[in-house]
Formats: structure tokens, C-alpha cells, sequence
């Protein structure tokens, strides 16, 4: 209650907090350049190709371009919710890194509740997205902005009923202690029912799966991710919430866009992908190199984390969008009672 | 306490402005909606942002003259026009057109259709979300503005088809390059099919919205692929032949309801994908006919007409284009008039979209598939 300022202790929390930021920042533009190469091959394009080696300097030369941009601000605009709603997404995102263990050794902060966290901290991206909307004295923004709040909002239902069955099953909240239960091997996954279990592992496994969908588009929904970026939907609202924005203001819900990719995936992969454990043992035990082990296990949750970014690319390019009614339908007819007879399941199987 | 707070909730309708600059109203259209929170409650389209006075210009030109402002009415179906005002200019000179020059004009205009489903299905993909299936039709549409340039030069507008006759004759590759192209294209059409037409997502955004019934499509005057995707049996190629129409062997189809309402956005947009099989039938029949012999026999040096009246209708992509021209002997045209397919297919919108969402304005439009160069000429 009564710490005193503590110069050290206060530049290690320092540095803990600007790790994430150090990675969001080079994997947003990096996002963005395959998430363009990814569109290309796609569509049969070849993508940018002209700024620095094999076109990977582009999406820098376009965040320069952003900086550099005149800063408007739409005359009829609410000026601070204007220039606060941007700040506020990006708060949202990058606060969630906080909870996530990137590997054994490194977590932002090891909190009990990590999971809940985190869904708790991304509602603060809700709460930027209607002032941009309102702020920004536009209609399509408007729009955009309840469209996302009713989206966001219902989404996060179908979460938190992945999270309390996994609760029931790990008993744990913490994304640290989760990711150490499912050990570096692949069959003690959350899919494959975490490891200690015995046979209640055969039962669990089909609702797990389950769960499993349900949480990764429910986080396509809330990153507002094709097939659910109504809230962006170019065809019919041009931009939606951030229309209005410009220059490095718009950058930022950029950046913020693609930083909850990251976050999302990552939180799926932690939950059930083993986070940051390796599938099939370490190295470094092997060698007996105990430094490299942290490494790897960076290394393992990276790539789990931008191949689940990987599959929201890919699905953004091959489907079309949803309508705002059918969205809800999604959300409230099947996911929220889907996810609620899983639940049901295994608690049961758990606990009787 | 709900009695409180409803009297204190002012609901009311928002007006709001789509277009004339918005990407999905297909050029610079602008609806007006009246809107009850999402749901729309009227729908007005404001038309002129493009008007470029075709019809006073044509009084001032001779009637060559006109063929290049005609490429810029439809200018994804420039062909096609040419070829309906180069009819109605036939008509009033009653020439006789070499046979292999009606094989041209024939094989350009399917050509030109199978362009212009292309970019209509495109289109209605990236309108209802997706963005891959626009430009997998591009790709294809570009094969066929490259055989286009093989032909006259231009990708876009070509100026091709002249009054008696055609500007060039084919290309020497152009039959060979033609058929590769029905090979390779055939399969495309079967891709799209796979990656949107059957799409979950995609049915359930475009069925049973804008529902266009036969009978309101016939009062309104709805023709092409709209009427047909409404199940009404109508293609003037059939019900009233022009050039050799009548000698190649296609069927007509028309809308079944297949995943929900008769005459509903997917049947609009599946009756497109329908009519590039037929397209390529006759491309494939047209092909292997051509006769050889002369393409510019029959072109007047100087064409002026006697005094009189003709009409003359194609069955363009968008629909019925008419054009009915009167001469008073002189080398211009007295009076051009344009009956252009997307002005009066677009009539039917505000009908057909009431009671629908925002994202089902997009749809129905794109299904309808206008083109404001036409509609405002």
C-alpha cells in the first residue's frame, strides 16, 4: 500500500511493458505486407513489389506517409473524444498483451485472472470505437460504431463460455499456469484434454473442439474480421468508425487492428494449442542448454500465434461478409447455445 | 417505468446520403434512404451526376460521328451498343451487310457480354463482401479486352462496329486465340462457382432479399437478366432476332428459385453466370462458321439517309437497348433517342428495396447491375 518509488523495480515494470510494444509495432507493419502478399496470391496478384527487397519495406513507406499526413479533424467533430477515441483502441489491444506468456520465463504481468484480463481490457477498444464513431459527426461512422458495440458486446458471451469450460477443466485462469498444464507434448493439448486428466480426456475431447471453433470466431468477430467486419464493411459504410480519421490517427486503429489479431490468436493458441509449448519436447533439454528453452518456446508461440493470424487472412480473402442481423443470429441462435451446452458437458464430466 | 422511458426516447428516421461518391453504387449514383435504424423505409435514387447530353450531342454529328460517344454510354458493353445503333442506322439506309461482317459483330458482341457479366458478377461479390471473386473475373475479362485489342486496337471503347460494316477485319490469330480462350474460360466459371455462387454466406446474403416479382418487372418495363431472374422467359434474340441470331442454336435462361424466392438477388446474379454457358455457345457455333469474304463492302462514304423513322432493340448485357432515330435527310440525325436498360431496370430499386437492411441496399443494386454512363448518358 505504502511502496515507496522504487527506481529499479519501476524501470523492470518499464521494460516488461515495452516488450509487447516492441513487438506489436515491426509485426503490425509486418501484418499488413503479408496480409497484402497473402491477398495477392490469392488473387492470382503479385503484390507489392517495388519498396525495398521483394516489396517488404512498403507498409513502412506507408506508415512514413501516414505521419507525415495533414491531421484533420472533421469541423462538426467532438475534438477530445475525436483525438481520444484512437488513443483508447489502442490502449484496449495493447493492454491485453499483458496477460500473455510469450514464453516460461517472460509474461507482462502474471496476473491470477490473465484470461479474464484480457477479455475485461479489450472492452475498452468497444468503448473507443462508438466515441470515434460518435465523435466523428459522420453517419456511416455512427453506423459502424453501434454496429461494432452490439457485435463486440454479443461476441464476447460465447468467450467467456470457452473460458468458464475451461476453468472447469484446468481450474485455472492464468494463461502462464494453463500454458505449462498442457507440457511440451502435442497429445496433452487443450484440444486433446491437458494433460493429468486420465480417461475423462476421451470425453472431453469432441467438446473442446468444439469450444475451440466457437472461441476462434468469436475472436474473428471481435477483431472485426471478415466475415464480421460490419463494422468496416467498405462496400456499405465506406470505413465505418474510423472514415473520418486520417494520417497517424488512423494509423493507430490500424496498428490496433492488428495488434488484436495477434492477441486474439495467441489467447486461442494458449487456451488450446499448448501456448507456448512445443509440440514434441525441447532442444535445449535435449542438448542440455537450459537458456535455449525460453527461446524455443518463443519461438512455438510466435508461430502458432501468426499461423492463427494466418487462417483470419486467408478467411478475410476467400468469404464474404455477413449482414448485421445474421451476425447476431450467429452469435445468439448458435454459438451462445452451443457453447452453453458444452459447458454443461463438461462440468459433468468433471465434477460427477 | 418503460412508459417513462419510451416517452423520453425520441425515435426518429434518419435520412442518409449513399452516394453520389460511394463505392458500391456503381458511379455516381445517389440513393437517398430513409432509414429506421437499419431498416429502410424508402429509397430514392437521384440520377444526373453523369449527364453529358448524348442525345442533344447526336443532333450536331453525323452519324458516323456518333459511334464513339454510343462506346460511352455502356462502357463496360461498348460493343454492343455500337452494334444497336449501327442496326437502326441499317434500318434507315437499308443496305445489305456482308455475311462475315454479321459473324464479327456477332462474336464481338457475345465477347462484349460474357466482359460485361464478368464485371457485373465481380462486382456483386465485392459488394456483398468479397473480394477475391472480383478480381479472379477481371483476370478473365482481361483475355477478352486483349482479344478486343488483337481486333481494333482499343481495350475499352472501340469505335469497331461502323454502319455497313466493321473498322478492321479480324486479326489472322484471332479465331485460334478465341477458341484457347472458351477453353480456358470454361473452367473459370465452374471456379467461381465453387469459391462464391455456393457460397453459405453468400446465399444467405443475397437470397430471398430484393425479391422481384414477374409481374412488377413487366410493369416496370425490368428487362435483361433482372426479368430474367424474376422467371420471365424474355431475350430479344429470341423474341425478336437481329443480325443472325436467329441461325445459332442457345436457350435462354431464367431464375428457378434455386436457393430461395423466385426472382430474388442470387437468382439475378446466377441467371448472369447461365448466360456465359449460352455466350459461349454461340461464340463456339459463330466461330466455326465464319465465312471468309470483304468487311468494308458495304460501307457508305458518306452516310445520309432519307427522310423517316427506325427503331431498332439488342439484347444487350443490362438488358433492352433501343435506339430510335429520325432523319430529316440531312447528314445528322434530327432526334436520337435512347431507351437504355439500367435507367429502367433502376426504376424498379426503390420498389424492391424497401423494408430491406443498409448491407441489402448494396445487393440489390449490384444485382441490378446499372451503369450510370448509360443511365444518365
Amino acid at each position: 500500500m505504502n511502496q515507496v518509488f522504487d527506481l529499479p523495480n519501476f524501470l523492470l515494470i518499464l521494460l516488461y511493458a515495452v516488450v509487447p510494444l516492441l513487438f506489436i509495432i515491426p509485426f503490425a507493419l509486418m501484418a499488413v505486407f503479408f496480409e497484402r502478399k497473402i491477398s495477392a496470391w490469392i488473387q492470382n496478384r503479385i503484390g507489392p513489389n517495388r519498396t525495398g527487397y521483394w516489396g517488404l519495406l512498403q507498409t513502412t513507406a506507408d506508415i512514413l506517409k501516414l505521419m507525415q499526413k495533414e491531421d484533420i479533424v472533421a469541423s462538426g467533430a467532438d475534438k477530445k473524444l475525436f483525438l481520444l477515441a484512437p488513443m483508447l483502441v489502442f490502449m484496449g489491444s495493447y493492454a491485453a498483451y499483458a496477460a500473455l506468456p510469450f514464453s516460461s520465463i517472460y509474461i507482462g504481468t502474471n496476473i491470477n485472472l490473465g484470461v479474464l484480463y484480457m477479455v475485461a481490457i479489450s472492452g475498452f477498444v468497444v468503448a473507443g470505437i462508438i466515441f470515434a464513431g460518435w465523435a466523428s459527426d459522420n453517419k456511416y461512422s455512427i453506423m459502424g460504431s453501434m454496429r461494432s458495440a452490439s457485435q463486440l458486446i454479443s461476441y464476447e458471451i460465447p468467450t467467456l463460455f470457452v473460458i468458464i469450460s475451461i476453468f472447469a477443466v484446468t481450474q485455472e485462469l492464468n494463461l502462464k499456469d494453463i500454458s505449462e498444464m498442457q507440457t511440451a507434448n502435442i497429445l496433452n493439448w487443450g484440444i486433446f484434454g491437458y494433460a493429468g486428466l486420465g480417461f475423462k480426456r476421451i470425453l472431453l475431447i469432441p467438446a473442446l473442439f468444439v469450444l475451440m471453433i466457437i472461441l476462434f470466431i468469436s475472436t474473428l468477430a471481435e477483431t472485426n474480421r471478415t466475415p464480421f467486419d460490419l463494422p468496416e464493411a467498405e462496400s456499405e459504410l465506406v470505413a465505418g468508425f474510423h472514415t473520418e480519421y486520417s494520417g497517424m490517427k488512423f494509423a493507430l486503429f490500424f496498428l490496433s487492428e492488428y495488434a488484436n489479431m495477434f492477441a486474439v490468436s495467441a489467447l486461442v493458441a494458449s487456451l488450446f494449442l499448448g501456448g507456448y509449448q512445443s509440440p514434441f519436447g525441447y532442444l535445449g533439454d535435449l542438448l542440455n542448454l537450459p537458456w535455449l528453452v525460453p527461446l524455443e518456446q518463443v519461438f512455438w508461440f510466435l508461430l502458432k500465434g501468426l499461423l492463427l493470424v494466418g487462417v483470419q487472412m486467408w478467411m478475410r480473402w476467400s468469404l464474404p461478409r455477413l449482414r448485421i442481423d445474421q451476425l447476431m443470429k450467429v452469435c445468439w441462435k448458435y454459438l451462445i447455445p452451443i457453447g452453453f451446452v458444452c459447458f454443461i458437458y463438461i462440468t459433468i464430466i468433471m465434477y460427477v | 417505468m418503460t412508459n417513462i422511458i419510451e416517452s423520453k426516447l425520441k425515435t426518429d428516421e434518419m435520412v442518409l446520403n449513399m452516394g453520389p461518391q460511394h463505392p458500391s453504387t456503381h458511379g455516381v449514383l445517389r440513393v437517398e434512404l430513409k432509414l429506421d435504424g437499419e431498416k429502410i423505409v424508402k429509397a430514392d435514387s437521384h440520377i444526373g451526376y453523369l449527364h453529358r447530353c448524348f442525345e442533344k450531342h447526336c443532333e450536331a454529328m453525323t452519324y458516323p460521328q456518333i459511334i464513339p460517344y454510343v462506346d460511352r454510354m455502356d462502357y463496360l458493353a461498348a460493343m454492343s451498343n455500337e452494334l444497336g445503333y449501327v442496326l437502326a442506322v441499317e434500318k434507315l439506309l437499308k443496305i445489305e451487310i456482308p455475311e462475315r461482317v454479321e459473324y464479327i459483330r456477332v462474336i464481338m458482341a457475345e465477347f462484349q457480354r460474357i466482359a460485361s457479366h464478368l464485371v457485373a458478377l465481380g462486382t456483386f461479390g465485392l459488394d456483398t463482401g468479397a473480394f477475391t471473386p472480383f478480381l479472379y473475373t477481371f483476370r478473365d475479362r482481361e483475355k477478352i479486352l486483349t482479344l478486343f485489342e488483337l481486333t481494333c486496337g482499343a481495350r475499352l471503347l472501340y469505335n469497331y462496329i461502323w454502319v455497313g460494316g466493321v473498322s478492321h477485319d479480324l486479326h489472322p490469330d484471332f479465331i485460334r486465340l478465341a477458341k484457347e480462350f472458351i477453353e480456358y474460360f470454361r473452367p473459370k466459371v465452374v471456379e467461381l462457382n465453387e469459391l462464391l455462387t455456393y457460397n453459405k454466406i453468400f446465399i444467405e446474403r443475397t437470397a430471398n432479399i430484393g425479391v422481384l416479382p414477374p409481374e412488377l418487372a413487366i410493369n416496370y418495363g425490368v428487362s435483361g437478366p433482372s426479368l430474367r431472374g424474376s422467371g420471365v422467359k424474355w431475350d430479344i434474340r429470341r423474341e425478336d432476332p437481329y443480325s443472325i441470331y436467329d441461325m445459332f442454336e442457345f436457350d435462354i435462361p431464367v431464375g428457378e428459385g434455386l436457393a430461395g424466392t423466385t426472382g430474388d438477388c442470387w437468382d439475378r446474379y446466377y441467371v448472369r453466370i447461365l448466360e456465359m454457358e449460352q455466350s459461349l455457345r454461340i461464340l463456339e457455333q459463330a466461330l466455326d462458321q465464319i465465312p471468309e469474304g470483304d468487311v468494308s463492302a458495304a460501307v457508305p462514304k458518306r452516310v445520309k439517309p432519307i427522310d423517316g423513322i427506325s427503331y431498332a432493340r439488342v439484347e444487350n448485357p443490362k438488358g433492352e437497348l433501343g435506339y430510335f432515330i429520325i432523319s430529316k435527310g440531312g447528314l445528322q440525325p434530327f432526334r436520337v433517342k435512347v431507351r437504355p436498360p439500367s435507367f429502367v431496370n433502376l426504376s424498379v430499386f426503390s420498389e424492391i428495396a424497401k423494408g430491406h437492411m443498409v448491407a441489402d441496399v448494396v445487393a440489390i443494386l449490384g444485382s441490378l447491375d446499372i451503369v450510370l454512363g448509360e443511365i444518365d448518358r
